[in-house]
């Protein structure tokens, strides 16, 4: 199909009415790519980071999910059995391989079972990190590669996600920052909001249409590690 | 797909009087409006975001052929390929030859209209390869053998009993007895039966909100997380797209994003938003294997540099339908191809030919509600009228429009003669219509007065009232 990408390209340049010099015409473009300009930022996120917490938190319980707050890491593996049998679920994990997640105190809950690695469909709840979350919607922003399976984010009923309250952003920008500084794109990166929804039948919200019905968000409160 | 645009009058006339339809349109009003209306409320910024939005396709429109090889560069680098299609036929071919490279049987699909532009459901099915849709309202749609009426909401003119009787008639494996009244029991039902979809397909299908040229990336945006499962569970993944699509950087997008889903569905931001880059990495536990993006022209470049490319700003959230009184009249079906309402107004004649959908342009009061909510500044009702203009220019409107424009035309560059037979014509309809101050019927205008009546005029015309008030001339 090279032909088909030559004269679709002839097409975009004869288009523009002058030829020469690409170069010089695309300096702007370059200059983009090279130094992504933000456009505006919404006044919203220009807080403090504990007051950014407390919005993150905010947007998150609007859009259905369900949060817990803990003092620190160690508390994780209690509030997550708690939140299981709460919720009357089975006391197995299917949990992201990531060092944050395997470092977790697990055998003080001798109870719930772990495992690690990607979803296969049979697993009710799944645990995994999150990179980051913006604040400005209450968004979580997941990370795909080798410690954090995407089929996690997607197949099981429940998605447990544990997100250190320094890794809460204001807007996405900070986000993308903080991604370029971790190195190449990843081969997925996942906003998710809530727990996946649709309205396709009759405009009526229902939760849990093929993605998880519950989205339990676990807050560390390690201070800002910033 | 067989458009029916040319029959867009009748169409509309069977709307109207359509009552699950007529329903279903109440609705919408009720949901999307108000809902747009309230998150645009929650954001004091949204209008210099528009702005913004704006400026970022221009910019990359004027730029088109350099973020487009930037994208394909970054793609390939990082395994993934590009395949560049000048019309639907290349893109069908491309992606039914991908499909047979690893012998697929089953494709599941992510909504995409680039995937109904192309009609490429039809098409693998003749080849033996099963399409299924996975986003709830198209899977609905493909029940039942229709075209989306709407572009984010595919199935809104269908009612839960309707979508209950297609259930019934398609997953037979399941007891007949079983209650299917509410949509929870809908949603459940469709939940399951495509579960195992998901994991036996061979390939997945999804379209792309944008592209990325700077990092190689394809974005979808969703609810229901079945673009996610359709692009990870496969071998493949596919990805089809129009190339408007491309956008600069990771920070454009995200301007872009946050008046995408405000104007659509009047959320502060979609459940999932999904950046893909590339196939599986050498020490990743899932994702596809390979990564195709079917980039598809189209006739949109040549729309480049001529009077309708403000068009290829579109992001397709569907608020200028949403807010459109023709569309909430008659729906989405009655446009009679992929994209109804004002942009659909635009996109189809541009797509399949001023011939095919004439009438389109013509649907339409000029109200400007579709300008107002387009959150890239579209200028929608001067395309439709740039389009009307061109139906004319071909002899494609009718005699009798033809015969009063040319009259009106000639009256209009004689103001004198124009003023006298305007002044005459007030004075008479004045008198005649004075005892019920309104027509019935009014000779030669009978489209215009069989679904309203016109108002008599009372008293002199605009020019004489100017004059006696003193007023510049």
């Amino acid at each position: 199909m090279s032909a088909a990408r030559e004269q679709i390209l002839a097409t975009i340049r004869r288009a523009r009415g002058r030829d020469g010099d690409d170069a010089t015409f695309h300096a702007a473009a370059e200059q983009r790519l090279r130094q992504p300009p933000r456009g505006t930022i919404p006044a919203r996120v220009d807080r403090p980071p504990a007051a950014l917490i407390e919005l993150f938190v905010e947007q998150a319980l609007a859009l259905s999910a369900t949060v817990d707050r803990v003092a620190s890491a160690a508390d994780v593996p209690a509030a997550v059995a708690a939140f299981l049998a709460r919720e009357n679920l089975p006391a197995t994990l299917r949990a992201a391989p990531s060092p944050e997640i395997e470092a977790l105190p697990w055998q003080d809950r001798p109870a719930l079972t772990v495992t690690y690695g990607r979803s296969d469909g049979q697993d009710e709840v799944s645990l995994t990190p999150a990179f980051a979350a913006v604040a400005e919607t209450g968004t979580l922003m997941l990370r795909a590669g080798p410690d954090h399976p995407t089929t996690l984010n997607f197949l099981p009923d429940t998605h447990i996600v544990v997100l250190r309250a320094s890794r809460v952003v204001g807007p996405y920008e900070d986000g993308w920052a903080w991604l370029r500084e971790a190195g190449a794109m990843p081969r997925a990166v996942n906003f998710v909001s809530g727990p996946s929804r649709t309205a396709d039948i009759e405009q009526t919200i229902q939760l849990g249409a093929h993605g998880p019905r519950r989205l339990h968000i676990v807050l560390v409160e390690d201070g800002d590690g910033r | 797909m067989e458009a029916t645009s040319r029959t867009f009058k009748d169409n509309a006339r069977r709307a109207l009087v359509e009552p699950d339809l007529q329903q279903a349109l109440a609705r919408m009003k009720a949901g999307f409006v108000v809902n747009r209306a309230a998150a645009v409320g929650r954001l004091p910024e949204f209008d210099a975001l528009r702005d913004e939005a704006r400026a970022i396709k221009n910019h990359t429109l004027a730029h088109l052929d350099f973020y487009l090889e930037r994208f394909e560069q970054m793609v390939t680098a990082q395994g993934g390929h590009v395949h560049w299609c000048r019309t639907a036929e290349e893109a069908r071919r491309t992606i039914l030859e991908i499909c047979r490279s690893v012998g697929a049987k089953v494709v599941t699909k992510g909504k995409s209209m680039i995937g109904e532009e192309i009609a490429i459901n039809d098409y693998l099915a003749a080849n033996g390869i099963t399409p299924v849709e996975t986003d709830l309202g198209e899977y609905i749609i493909q029940l039942r053998h229709e075209p989306p009426s709407h572009i984010i909401a595919p199935a809104i003119h269908v009612t839960k009993k309707q979508v209950a009787d297609s259930f019934y008639a398609t997953h037979t494996n399941l007891d007949a007895s079983r209650k299917l009244e509410e949509p929870r029991a809908l949603v459940d039902e469709a939940r399951a039966m495509l579960r195992q979809r998901y994991l036996d397909a061979d390939v997945g299908i999804t379209g792309a909100n944008f592209l990325i040229a700077e990092t190689g990336s394809t974005v979808i945006v969703t609810n229901e997380g079945n673009g996610d499962l359709t692009q990870t569970l496969p071998k493949i993944h596919i990805v089809t797209a129009s190339l408007e699509k491309i956008v600069p950087t990771l920070e454009d997008a995200s301007t872009i994003l946050r008046v995408l889903a405000r104007s659509a569905t009047g959320q502060e931001f979609s459940a999932y938003t999904t950046f893909s880059t590339g196939p599986r990495r050498a020490e990743d536990l899932d994702g596809p294997g390979q990564f195709h993006v079917v980039l598809l022209d189209n006739g949109r470049s040549a729309l480049l540099g001529t009077e309708l490319q403000d068009i290829l700003r579109c992001i397709r959230c569907g608020a200028c339908m949403n807010h459109c009184p023709v569309y909430g009249a008659v729906g989405g079906h009655a446009y009679g191809w992929v994209y109804p309402g004002p942009m659909g107004a635009v996109l189809t004649p541009t797509l399949i030919g001023v011939e095919e959908a004439s009438d389109l342009p013509n649907a339409s009061t000029f109200c400007g509600r579709c300008e107002e909510v387009c959150p890239m500044h579209i200028p929608l009702p001067k395309l439709m009228r740039h389009y009307r203009e061109r139906a004319f220019d071909k002899g494609l409107t009718p005699p009798l429009p033809r015969l009063a424009l040319a009259l009106w035309a000639f009256l209009a560059q004689r103001p004198r003669l124009y003023q006298a037979l305007t002044a005459i014509k007030i004075r008479v309809l004045g008198a005649l219509g004075r005892r019920r101050g309104r027509f019935r019927k009014i000779p030669f205008a009978g489209g215009w007065t069989r679904h309203r009546d016109m108002p008599a005029p009372e008293g002199r015309t605009f020019q004489r009232m100017w004059d006696e008030a003193g007023g510049a001339r």
